[in-house]
């Protein structure tokens, strides 16, 4: 398998695609954003428990690739006990990292996700929970990879 | 015309862009339902005209003008006798399959299609044959109505269709070769069905179109559309035929120049055909890069080139029914070039990122057929489409990756 690949695809994103965690709908949810990138089929949604600006539990549901599904897994259980503000700010590196390969040490696990940089149709696949997750914490909505930049409708 | 078996060495070496490493592996290029690559001969007739004949068409007196014109009208002749059409009045130059399916929508339909009215559609279709459509029932109040297909399998569920051709129906609109499942639609018998009723038809000939043998008066219908750059044609050229005696009753779509016999500030009166179509300028290189690609395809053999893409494509899904966990779509037995698959487990994006690191160049989605990626309960499929430029050692490392991508994902 190419360098390129094994980068792509690191043994935590195939891990958690292959069994993602929080894939469940909350039941007690107060928050929810729907994501879909329609020109690949990508459909997920992100439930959010908030008690006030703090995420108090998160998770998702839906279909996608392996890159799309790892991330939704990671982030769920990133996002939890962060601030609104906190949730954002994560993104904004998120998608610097996804976009340059650059990863400082406070992004853990999700440094996994350098590698989707080298891969440029696949960014939309990595970033697209986060889109939902950033929607949720500000009320909620749908978002989409459709067009350059998503945005919340 | 008989044609002798080719020699598909020498005529993949008439492909430039065949010839290189693709991160480091030599190209696969199994994407041909999107757009096929393009021989020397097709690229040549455009630099020539550009470096030689370039004027526009129609309107000029002095000789770059004659020669692009009789260039451009010689391309229309070109491509009646392809398709068998009785004259070049019914040979209509577009941007491709998509403009001329709204050019029928906009102008055949706007005219004849009233509220109650039916259009008749099946459910394998392109987008580009079903929005047209919509937009036109919402702008009519007519209704849409859906030919079922069978499973997996995607065959039209054709005992179905003497129930679903009612008096409504006022246009049949069908795929001759699903891009997404590759069924081999039954388009004469379906064309002479609708016609006994009265019903108005039209063939989406976007992957059937040189790809095998389409005469437009044996099949029957009164429309038929396509892209050049799906056969080895450049892109922005597409040709719509129509059957003339509807074409005659059809009102212009676009107006503007070339479409046009006399102009007066409040009336105008329009150009005969095919020009009433033609509005404006139009891609003038396009109908001669493509009738270099007509004398190509017919040069090869258009009934070798469907055997040869069949070949491919039933040793293809062979090959993959052979491996464990890979779920296949579309008929067994006749069909088109190509096969749409999915593996257990993997999602058709990865299936195509892995691939291209391969070397292999495939498609993965939804095909711009998202109510079949519905019906069949997949968000999308992973899709290996051939044409005669491929080769049988091109599919074995085909199935080599694909055995390399269950292997990473260990299913």
């Amino acid at each position: 398998m190419n360098d390129d690949l094994n980068d792509l695809y690191q043994e935590v994103i195939l891990e958690h695609a292959k069994s993602p965690r929080n894939f469940k709908v909350l039941p007690d949810a107060n928050r929810v954003a729907h994501g879909t990138n329609p020109l690949c089929g990508d459909n997920y949604t992100v439930y959010l428990v908030m008690d006030g600006d703090v995420v108090r539990d998160a998770s998702f549901q839906g279909s996608g690739c392996a890159i799309s599904k790892a991330s939704a897994s990671l982030l769920t259980g990133t996002i939890k006990g962060k601030t609104r503000a906190e949730v954002e700010a994560l993104f904004g590196k998120v998608h610097d990292m996804v976009t340059t390969g650059h990863a400082d040490d406070s992004m853990g696990k999700l440094a996994a996700f350098a590698g989707v940089h080298k891969f440029p149709a696949r960014v939309k696949c990595a970033i697209l929970s986060w889109h939902a997750a950033k929607a949720a914490v500000a009320g909620g909505g749908t978002v989409s990879t459709e067009g350059n930049v998503p945005k919340a409708e | 015309m008989i044609h002798p078996t080719p020699d598909w060495s020498a005529i993949r070496k008439d492909f430039p862009i065949l010839d290189q490493q693709v991160h480091g592996h030599p190209l696969v290029y199994f994407d041909n339902a999107a757009t096929s690559q393009k021989p020397s001969a097709v690229i040549d007739a455009l630099v020539r005209y550009y470096e030689r004949d370039n004027a526009n068409v129609h309107r000029g007196i002095h000789e770059l003008s004659n020669r692009s014109t009789n260039a451009f009208e010689a391309a229309r002749e070109r491509t009646r006798k392809f398709f068998n059409a009785r004259s070049t009045e019914e040979i209509i130059f577009t941007r491709g399959t998509t403009e001329g399916i709204n050019l029928i929508a906009n102008a055949w339909g706007g005219k004849f299609i009233k509220a109650g009215d039916v259009i008749l559609l099946t459910e394998m279709e392109h987008h580009s044959n079903i929005v047209p459509w919509q937009m036109l029932a919402e702008r009519t109040g007519a209704k849409l109505r859906y030919v079922p297909i069978t499973g997996d399998k995607g065959l039209l569920d054709l005992d179905k269709l003497d129930s679903l051709l009612t008096p409504e129906v006022k246009l049949f609109a069908m795929v001759h070769i699903s891009n997404a499942l590759g069924t081999l639609n039954p388009v004469a018998d379906l064309c002479a069905r609708a016609r006994r009723l009265g019903i108005t038809t039209l063939v989406d000939g976007a992957q059937s179109a040189g790809h095998m043998m389409v005469d437009v008066q044996a099949i029957g219908c009164d429309f038929y559309a396509f892209s050049g750059h799906k056969i080895c044609g450049p892109t922005g050229i597409g040709v719509l035929y129509g059957r003339k005696e509807v074409l005659e009753q059809t009102p212009p779509w676009h107006g503007g120049g070339e479409m046009i016999s006399t102009v007066d500030y409040f009336k105008s009166t329009w150009n005969t055909l095919p020009h009433k179509f033609e509005a404006g300028t139009p891609d003038i290189s396009g109908p001669i890069g493509l009738h270099a690609a007509l004398d190509y395809l017919d040069a090869v053999g258009r009934e070798n080139i469907f055997r040869h893409d069949l070949e491919l494509a039933t040793y293809a899904y062979q090959r993959l029914s052979e491996l464990r966990g890979v779920r296949l779509f579309g008929p067994k037995g006749e069909r088109g070039g190509l096969v749409s698959f999915l593996l257990d487990d993997v999602h058709a994006h990865d299936v195509v990122t892995i691939a291209d690191r391969y070397g292999v160049a495939l498609r993965g989605g939804h095909h711009c057929t998202q109510p079949l990626m519905k019906k069949l309960g997949v968000p999308s499929t992973a899709r290996a489409s051939f044409y005669f430029y491929n080769t049988k050692a091109e599919v074995d490392r085909f199935i080599e990756v694909v055995k390399e991508i269950q292997k990473f994902f260990g299913v």
